[in-house]
């Protein structure tokens, strides 16, 4: 996995899956810190202690089809790899909140990548869950909430493609206003 | 047309109405395809994301309503991109290794015709320590 859009693609599965209906995505670029950093959290079923343990275990999963489990070890060692740090916190029945910081000039950080695709999939697949996006960089902030965007739809369906096109405009043009690093 | 904000959003959201209005009155809503894409871990290294993404602009273009959206891993991790399309009244067909260009045949041939393509895999498909 070589973005880091794809990585949020996957981690929010997890989200999905422990029937969250908020689920918050945040970016955040600090250069003088040399920091990128992507934070995921989610108001779902949480994480059984036990298995936060060893939660960063390929070995450890929940899926039934096969017995591995590559999304967290992989951005793990992604963030570990271009020397940043990975963390992961989680209150059964309250949610989990899950980290990535990345140096920000490591030659080894994955690029961001078309995380306008990244959302717009989650959003077309997933009406009933409310995704906020929030991206900042040291020129300003940007934040996306899919509870405003269905509130001026007024019930035209967001997933309809015209309108996907269009959110994914919205995302990208925004993101290039606050100048974010996404190459 | 470039969108920059929530205002200009609410410019295309009347069109689109009017769009959904017109397709509405010619197709049946239950009579349309459903494609799920298996976007898991396996399915998203191999591609599913943009596979996800062309499907959406396909069908679009060829002015075919259809319901695309992700689904978990259904155990093919040897086989991604997998997806799985269901014509209405039709069994479930899974489809691996998808490509673009294996995209525009399954939309062609599948979709359209309601002919099966190579690619398909076998619901008595098992593993082995099954």
């Amino acid at each position: 996995m070589n973005q880091l859009s794809l990585h949020i693609l996957d981690i929010v599965q997890n989200s999905i899956k422990a029937k969250a209906t908020l689920i918050e995505i945040n970016v955040d670029e600090n250069p003088a810190k040399n920091i990128y950093s992507i934070e995921i959290i989610d108001n779902g079923n949480g994480i059984e202690p036990e298995f936060l343990k060893t939660i960063d275990n390929p070995f450890t999963t929940t899926q039934t089809t096969r017995k591995v489990g590559l999304g967290i070890p992989l951005l793990k060692q992604n963030a570990e790899q271009a020397g940043g740090s990975f963390e992961i916190k989680s209150e059964p029945g309250k949610g989990t909140r899950l980290k990535a910081v990345f140096l920000h000039s490591h030659i080894d950080r994955p690029i961001m990548g078309d995380i306008a695709g990244t959302m717009t999939i989650l959003i077309a697949s997933e009406m009933h869950i409310r995704f906020i996006y929030r991206h900042s960089t040291p020129l300003s902030d940007f934040e996306f909430d899919t509870d405003e965007v269905n509130h001026e739809l007024e019930g035209t369906p967001i997933n309809h493609p015209d309108i996907i096109k269009a959110l994914k405009s919205l995302i990208n043009e925004n993101l290039d206003m606050i100048e974010a690093t996404l190459t | 047309m470039k969108v920059k904000s929530l205002a200009d959003l609410k410019k295309i959201k009347s069109d689109v109405q009017q769009k959904i209005k017109l397709r509405e009155q010619g197709a049946n809503a239950e009579n349309i395809v459903q494609i799920k894409v298996a976007m898991a871990t396996c399915g998203i290294a191999s591609g599913a994301k943009e596979i996800m993404n062309f499907i959406i602009e396909e069908l679009d273009f060829r002015g075919l309503d259809g319901i695309v959206t992700q689904t978990g891993c259904m155990g093919y991790c040897y086989a991604e991109p997998t997806i799985e399309v269901v014509l209405p009244g039709k069994e479930p067909v899974v489809y691996g290794f998808v490509t673009r260009d294996k995209v525009m045949e399954i939309i062609d041939k599948h979709v359209m015709k309601g002919e099966l393509v190579d690619g398909i895999i076998p619901v008595s498909y098992k593993t082995i320590d099954e």
